[in-house]
């Protein structure tokens, strides 16, 4: 890959704590990438090393192909939105958003210029001369946007960029961004631990914890492949079960699975021996549940009751209880307009899966 | 308890009297006709006219003001700063002696630190020649001494409450440290430098005690020249001038809640 920020063997210390520790990333140019973790996981250490806020213990950082490891925050050609957004309160709209080329020494013409331009492209024209504290929420992290890409950054820099907004906001600000970064063609890096925030933005995403990359990859690869059992979990909702490998077969293993009272197939070759414990994982929305037991042989299937049930409207969940009491969440789409519902506490139902729906996970 | 139960009203009216009568009185009486300053003669400001022929009052008032602005000045700047290390410069070594040390001068015995600079200063003087008499300087140093202690606290609350990532937000933009400070931390912190400086102003123009012990001969303050003259008996300039006194410091304290408030939104 055509790296344009190259992380090689970056660490950070504090004192005992190892906030990030020895991570490599390539980030290829126009990406909008994601690292996404709890809090405390380093994503904000290494977001902050980016910028310039923080000098690593060891390792480098490249930006274009310009090590700028040592580079204070002011000679990097890089510029950060905070989560707090950090508008300046005694400056207007527009000063804040023309500071950073005032302090490039522009002249006044062109400074207001791209003022302009820049009031345009977040929508802020007719507030240029507002007071933070006269803007809304939405407001205030457009100006904060702005201002960081009026510089014309090689990289944007955006820690948590949509926790302080409302839902609804959340969802057109999400939008507008992605139109920003494509129409501007500047790289993102997003600090975020909100997982869906990561899936919609971000073209790949790298899953953060203990301050290591536990994967990295499109949020695809991340949702239907995840490499570990802290990825799986972490991304969306995923039902766990814990087996042991009885047979494996060319393309496909049989495991032995106490807690669902079945044997389950899956697909794939893996790294495995027979006897081996496994874990298999298998998305709610990803599992069928009806009252009849499914003809298709291929198929996984469980019996068990329902012992709890949601309806979201779009969706009903369903937590269904197996014999041994291993309880399984299942969603499924309410593709059918109807005031009863499909199914009542209590009911006797079967689960299924198609094989090929199951993830193997090895540790 | 109810808010405005008779009972809390009553404590509340009984504690303000208690703390402000006397000064109403003293404020009455300066507009006293009467030589004897409890019996009262008629409406007159007399006392204002002579106060302002008296020449020894005139120059303790002037010595007085030159002090407090001075001090308050040099205490401004110093505990500005002061404020900004213990704010900003994250946790370094020692940081809780000197924070201690910095506010320790607000609960010192007055007493204790008006005979400790009076020795500092008559062993300098011994030492150094300097200085050569106590007067303007020495009470000057002593009052930003103990001033300074409130403008560092004052300051350092403020940026205490001010979001840290405005400073680095700055210099992402390619501010560099010394402008960032220029640009954004001192507009910020401007309204509790002025609250700190009126504050400290305040103070100076108070204080009796420290300037009593480290002024010399030929210096007085006015409050020195106030309690000199009270000891042989109120006359009735005095009340003109305490009314004049209380006027200044209300104004002053006036001014410092006005940009404390200001400073909150």
């Amino acid at each position: 890959m055509n790296s344009f920020i190259r992380i090689r063997g970056i660490s950070k210390h504090f004192g005992d704590f190892v906030a990030v520790d020895n991570v490599d990333l390539d980030i290829a140019k126009g990406e909008l990438f994601s690292i996404l973790g709890g809090s405390g996981c380093g994503k904000t250490t290494l977001l902050r090393m980016l910028a310039g806020f923080e000098i690593p213990t060891s390792g480098t950082i490249e930006i274009d192909g310009v090590d700028v490891t040592h580079q204070a925050p002011y000679d990097r050609p890089v510029n950060m939105m905070f989560q707090s957004y950090a508008v300046f309160p005694h400056m207007s709209a527009a000063k804040n958003i023309a500071y950073g080329l005032q302090k490039e020494r522009l002249a006044k013409k062109e400074i207001e210029r791209r003022v302009d331009e820049m009031l345009q492209l977040v929508q802020l024209g007719d507030f240029r001369n507002r007071k933070p504290d006269q803007l809304s929420g939405g407001q205030r992290q457009r100006v904060a946007l702005a201002r960081a890409l009026i510089k014309r950054p090689k990289v944007l820099l955006l820690d948590e960029p949509l926790a302080a907004l409302d839902k609804k906001l959340r969802e057109r600000t999400q939008f507008e961004l992605m139109n920003i970064q494509d129409e501007l063609g500047v790289t993102f890096v997003v600090v975020t631990h909100d997982q869906e925030e990561a899936m919609t933005l971000s073209t790949r995403i790298a899953v953060m914890e203990k301050g290591r990359f536990l994967q990295i990859g499109t949020p695809l690869e991340i949702y239907e492949y995840p490499s570990s059992k802290f990825v799986a979990d972490f991304i969306g909702t995923i039902n766990i079960f814990e087996g042991t490998v009885r047979r494996i077969d060319d393309d496909s293993m049989v495991i032995d699975c106490e807690e669902a009272g079945a044997t389950l197939t899956a697909l794939g070759k893996h790294d495995v021996v027979v006897g081996q414990k496994v874990s298999i994982a298998v998305r709610p929305e990803k599992i069928f549940v009806g009252k009849n037991e499914p003809d298709n042989d291929d198929d996984t299937k469980v019996s068990g009751v329902v012992h709890d049930l949601g309806y979201l409207g779009n969706l009903s969940i369903y937590r269904i209880q197996l014999a041994n009491g291993k309880v399984v969440l299942v969603s499924s789409q309410n593709r059918r307009r109807s005031a009863t519902r499909f199914l009542e506490w209590e009911d006797q139902v079967w689960i299924s899966w198609r094989p090929r729906s199951a993830v193997v996970l090895l540790d | 308890m109810k808010p405005h139960s008779r009972f809390v009203l009553s404590v509340l009216a009984f504690g303000y009297a208690f703390l402000y009568i006397p000064l109403v009185f003293v404020i009455v009486y300066s507009f006293n006709d009467s030589r004897i300053a409890t019996i009262w003669g008629g409406f007159s400001t007399r006392w204002y006219g002579e106060l302002f022929r008296n020449d020894q009052v005139l120059d303790a008032a002037l010595l007085s003001l030159r002090i407090a602005f001075t001090s308050a000045t040099i205490a401004t700047i110093l505990g500005t700063m002061a404020g900004l290390v213990l704010a900003r410069f994250g946790r370094f070594k020692g940081r809780t002696l000197f924070s201690g040390m910095i506010t320790s001068p607000m609960v010192m015995p007055e007493v204790i630190t008006g005979l400790s600079l009076l020795l500092l200063f008559v062993t300098l003087q011994q030492l150094t020649g300097w200085p050569g008499q106590r007067g303007f300087s020495t009470i000057t140093i002593a009052h930003t001494t103990f001033s300074m202690a409130y403008v560092a606290v004052i300051v350092q609350s403020r940026l205490m409450s001010m979001d840290e990532s405005l400073e680095e937000a700055a210099m992402d933009l390619g501010g560099r440290p010394v402008r960032v400070v220029f640009d954004i931390t001192l507009p910020l912190i401007a309204p509790a430098m002025v609250a700190g400086w009126l504050l400290a102003f305040t103070l100076s123009l108070d204080d009796l005690v420290i300037a009593s012990f480290v002024s010399g001969p030929g210096s007085s303050t006015l409050p020195m020249y106030i309690f000199s003259k009270v000891k042989l008996g109120v006359s009735p300039d005095i009340n003109a001038l305490a009314t004049l006194l209380i006027a200044a410091v209300s104004l002053g304290v006036l001014i410092a809640w006005i940009a404390m408030r200001r400073m909150r939104t």
